[in-house]
């Protein structure tokens, strides 16, 4: 089968790449682009370990179709810090010990990026519903949920 | 002892040296890595649960365009089973060479019978199709009850017991006094038996390997796993390359709780890499890991216990029956030798039944075994003292095990920190807070305790002092849930120097001495105590060039705050000299600083925590939820308070999973039915409160910091706190695990107490 020819955004910068029309974006973005940030868990979109946002809009990356992110703007793990700084979620997942093994940290980080930008002020139940889907089976999320609510109040104190 | 006080760093909360890597998505797991000219494996599974192999006929698969080299059994080391045992830690070969590939019987469904390497991995999958096995489909058992009866299907004929084919594959007791004149001491008597279902360890990240063997044999491993050096041994004898030859590089590794202690993927990879002259790269489907890997054992056991009117405990007796799955070793002795332990009980048997059936084999979970059989002495014992009227955590004072009690297992016990950890739970600030208003739903509290013995054993540890002044500590254990913040944190402690200049790696087997598994609580105990020498050591030589170059004698030189110094005034008026300083003089001064040390370590002392539990039910939905959870333990030393707390409430989340919604269910053809997230549902971010820790301190007096294992402890007693929470908030008891809402409810619509089975 002919490969498709696919013109997309990732992380602010112009990207093109061919793909299987059945390739997800998670095959694209890890296999082609190798953008390896983004991890597969399960592949049926139970984990959230392979989280991205596509306009700014939260998905997994493993039910969606590569050919889908033509002329669209992606955001992955990889683009989370500028530069050397870090996105204020990393320095506190870091500073909070947010992160165990570290494998559901990606999709943990993209995932609470885009609840932050829509709600900045989440409830500890919102934090909670919004992340049900991004599992980590090392930390008992208890970390990850505070240092969501702490980086909200220290960005909202800014 | 150098117990090391006044510390900078020692319980510190510190960023980890791999965390830049982990939160920016640059660490590399195993199957974020590639090679040129890289091909792909996949692995064709047996759709029967049991079955004859008569013939396997890969010619078609071989003919497909792309496949680069097929294998089966016949390329895998065979280690025969009359030839006896072959050991390599807790596993034998026999079973391992037949479990990573059926040899002449396919044992459960799932189970590997043919691999093959493609250009692209749908092409290998394609091929997988095309390979045509011939099975005699044999009559086949999942449950324990199945497998023990008469006419049951016997998976290894050899397996004897009392005398005859059996699917028992193994029994072991520990024994004390006399039960017979225990019980008959005893005013209250209470007798239960439970059943538990098989549990994952649930790892985010599926089993994935890259490997590459050149013409001359020379092999490189990159692979997630809990021992680099166990992938190296295993592959090595499954494969017949040389360990020499070998070099297995230990990826990040996403998840493991034991089930990442033996190698699945390794050996064949290595096979069809050799066959086809490329590097071969295998990542296991979530699919494939659930229904070809782990879990951990389902369980039927039985408990007895006896006590006075007083509340003394006078006899127990335990008998736990674990599923092996399809070759023999549960973890009996984690289940038989863990869940009396906490108490000291005159007359004790406790047993345990190793039977195989055909599910996928068994690996370690979490402090394997001890879960099971404290899910039911903890039932029984909360039984007992509501009979008795007693607070539940004051049976357990009376009765708790301390300095001098014997174990049935063995062991006299030291100082240990058991009664510490019963007394901080009644003191806490949860156990003392009313349960509160449910609104309309049924509240509960329910406590129990827990044990693991916790282990030492080989550690290799190399530190180097870099030419610019820094530390690279090189260690031989694969980090899974922070250990180089807690090594980072102690070598900087020794050194008196910032963290931040200490990095710490973890080497490949042709780098590093000999190091066992991450496994067994022994990591953080066993590379600090080889760290700590090490380190001890290389402040050994700095004095001596200090000295040396203040021509004074190395006894008049001490290490304190990253530099050296005279001892007093009379040693001497020197200006300090620091780490770097050293450094810099190193090539003048008799060349580089390092040193490395390799210990089979000694002096784990067994771990102890008690848990209390709060859980609302809604009635009419059968849904239980733990609505607060503080897991209390006696951690001999927090190194890294942060890591510490993370593996109390990992170890709590996995068990309330367990307790409330995780099972392996079968269709009526014996496949596992749920071999995915969305079915087999694990602990979601909204299913949790948060997870309150009380960490007990009472240091290791044989570890340099104090240390004792802290990860199998945690999952121990948390089924047995839901369940007797839940007991408190219903007043009706369950008999089986898990408590999800059908079988909430029908115990809700049962008339009598006991209908819970
Ligand atoms: S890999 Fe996409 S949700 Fe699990
Ligand atoms: S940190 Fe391991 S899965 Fe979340």
């Amino acid at each position: 089968m002919a490969k498709v020819h696919v013109t997309t955004t990732i992380n602010g910068e112009p990207m093109e790449f061919l793909c299987e029309p059945s390739d997800t974006m998670l095959d694209a973005l890890r296999g082609t682009l190798n953008l390896t940030g983004s991890k597969e868990g399960c592949a049926s979109g139970d984990c959230g370990a392979c989280s991205i946002t596509l306009d700014d809009r939260l998905v997994c990356s493993c039910l969606m179709l590569a050919v889908e992110s033509e002329g669209h703007e992606i955001r992955t793990i990889e683009g989370m810090a500028q530069g050397d700084k870090l996105h204020p979620l990393q320095q506190k997942f870091l500073e909070m010990a947010a992160l165990q093994c570290g494998i559901c940290t990606s999709g943990m980080l993209v995932a609470s990026d885009a609840l932050l930008k829509k709600n900045p002020d989440p409830s500890e139940e919102e934090v909670r519903f919004w992340l049900a889907g991004n599992l980590c089976r090392c930390t008992g999320y208890d970390k990850i949920v505070r240092a969501v609510m702490e980086t909200a109040a220290e960005m909202r104190a800014q | 002892m150098n117990l090391v006080t006044n510390n900078k760093w020692i319980g510190q909360r510190t960023i980890r040296p791999d965390g830049m890597d982990k939160v920016t998505g640059r660490a590399q797991f195993a199957a974020d890595t590639t090679m040129p000219g890289m091909i792909w494996g996949k692995v064709l599974r047996s759709p029967h649960p049991h079955a004859r192999i008569r013939s396997i006929n890969t010619a078609k698969a071989e003919a497909l365009p792309g496949v680069k080299a097929v294998v089966t059994s016949k390329d895998i080391v065979d280690f025969p089973i009359e030839k006896g045992a072959v050991m390599l830690g807790i596993q034998d070969m026999r079973w391992m060479c037949r479990n990573v590939m059926a040899r002449d019987k396919a044992l459960f469904p799932g189970h590997p019978v043919a691999a093959v390497a493609a250009t692209t991995e749908a092409i290998a999958a394609e091929a997988c199709k095309l390979i045509e096995v011939d099975y005699e489909v044999l009559p086949w058992s999942i449950e324990i009850d199945d497998a023990l009866k008469p006419d049951a299907a016997i998976l290894h004929e050899f397996n004897k017991f009392d005398g005859k084919p059996s699917n028992i594959a193994g029994r072991l007791e520990h024994k004390k006094g006399d039960i017979a004149e225990g019980f008959k001491k005893a005013d209250v008597i209470i007798e239960r038996t439970f059943t538990t279902r098989p549990v994952h360890q649930g790892y985010i990240e599926p089993h994935a390997c890259l490997i590459s063997v050149a013409p001359d044999g020379k092999t490189t491993i990159w692979s997630s796993s809990q021992g680099q050096f166990m992938v190296r041994a295993m592959t090595s004898m499954l494969t017949g390359i040389p360990q020499s030859d070998i070099r297995a590089i230990p990826a990040e590794i996403g998840g493991g709780f034991g089930g990442k202690t033996i190698v699945y993927l390794e050996p064949l990879a290595t096979l069809l890499a050799k066959k086809s002259g490329r590097p071969v790269k295998m990542v296991m489907t979530r699919e494939e890991v659930m229904r070809a890997t782990g879990p951990t054992s389902g369980s039927k056991s039985t408990v007895k216990i006896g006590a006075t009117k007083d509340g003394k405990i006078t006899a127990a007796h335990g008998t736990f029956y674990l599923q092996a799955g399809a070759f023999p070793g549960s973890p009996i002795r984690g289940a038989a030798g863990c869940s009396f332990t906490p108490y000291d009980i005159p007359n004790l048997l406790s047993e345990g039944f190793d039977v195989c059936s055909n599910r996928s084999k068994v690996a370690a979970y979490r402090a394997p075994g001890a879960p099971i059989g404290a899910y039911a002495v903890e039932c029984v014992l909360d039984e007992v003292a509501e009979r008795l009227k007693m607070d539940p955590l004051d049976f357990r004072l009376k009765n708790a095990a301390r300095e001098g009690t014997k174990a049935a297992h063995g062991p006299v016990f030291p100082r240990i920190g058991y009664v510490e950890t019963v007394e901080a739970a009644k003191a806490s600030p949860h156990y003392a807070a009313p349960l509160g208003d449910g609104q309309g739903k049924l509240r509960g509290r329910g406590v129990a305790s827990g044990f693991w013995f916790n282990a030492g054993g080989e550690s290799s540890a190399q530190v180097n002092i870099t030419e610019d002044g820094n530390v690279v500590v090189t260690t031989g254990h694969p980090d899974i849930g922070g250990s180089r913040a807690g090594i980072a944190n102690i070598c900087a402690e020794l050194l008196g120097i910032d963290y931040r200049r200490v990095s710490v790696i973890i080497g490949d087997t042709q780098t590093v001495g000999f190091s066992n598994l991450t496994g067994g609580s022994r990591v953080l105990f066993a590379s600090s105590m080889v760290v700590t020498q090490s380190t001890e050591k290389i402040i050994q030589t700095l004095r001596e060039r200090a000295a040396k170059i203040w021509e004074i004698d190395p006894e008049a030189v001490k290490w304190e705050d990253g530099a050296a110094h005279p001892v007093s005034p009379n040693a001497g008026q020197f200006e300090p000299l620091t780490l770097q300083q050293l450094a810099e003089k190193a090539p003048a001064m008799g060349g580089p600083i390092g040193a490395g040390v390799q210990l089979n370590t000694q002096g784990a002392d067994g771990g102890f925590g008690t848990h209390v539990c709060d859980v609302e039910i809604d009635v009419d939905l059968g849904i239980a939820r733990v609505i607060r959870y503080t897991a209390v333990q006696d951690v001999g030393r927090a190194i890294h308070p942060g890591y510490v707390e993370g593996q109390l409430q990992g170890g709590v989340a996995q068990g309330i999973g367990w307790a409330l919604n995780e099972e392996y269910i079968y269709t009526k053809e014996g496949k596992v039915d749920n071999p995915g997230f969305l079915d087999y549902r694990m602990p979601v971010c909204s299913d949790l409160p948060m997870l309150d820790c009380i960490m007990v301190e009472i240091p290791n007096p044989k570890h340099p910091q104090g240390v004792k294992g802290v990860g199998e402890v945690p999952l121990v007693p948390v089924m047995a706190a839901v369940a007797n929470a839940i007991y408190n908030a219903l007043g009706k008891r369950f008999y089986a695990l898990p408590m999800s809402p059908p079988k909430v409810l029908e115990v809700l619509e049962a008339p009598t107490q006991q209908a819970a089975e």
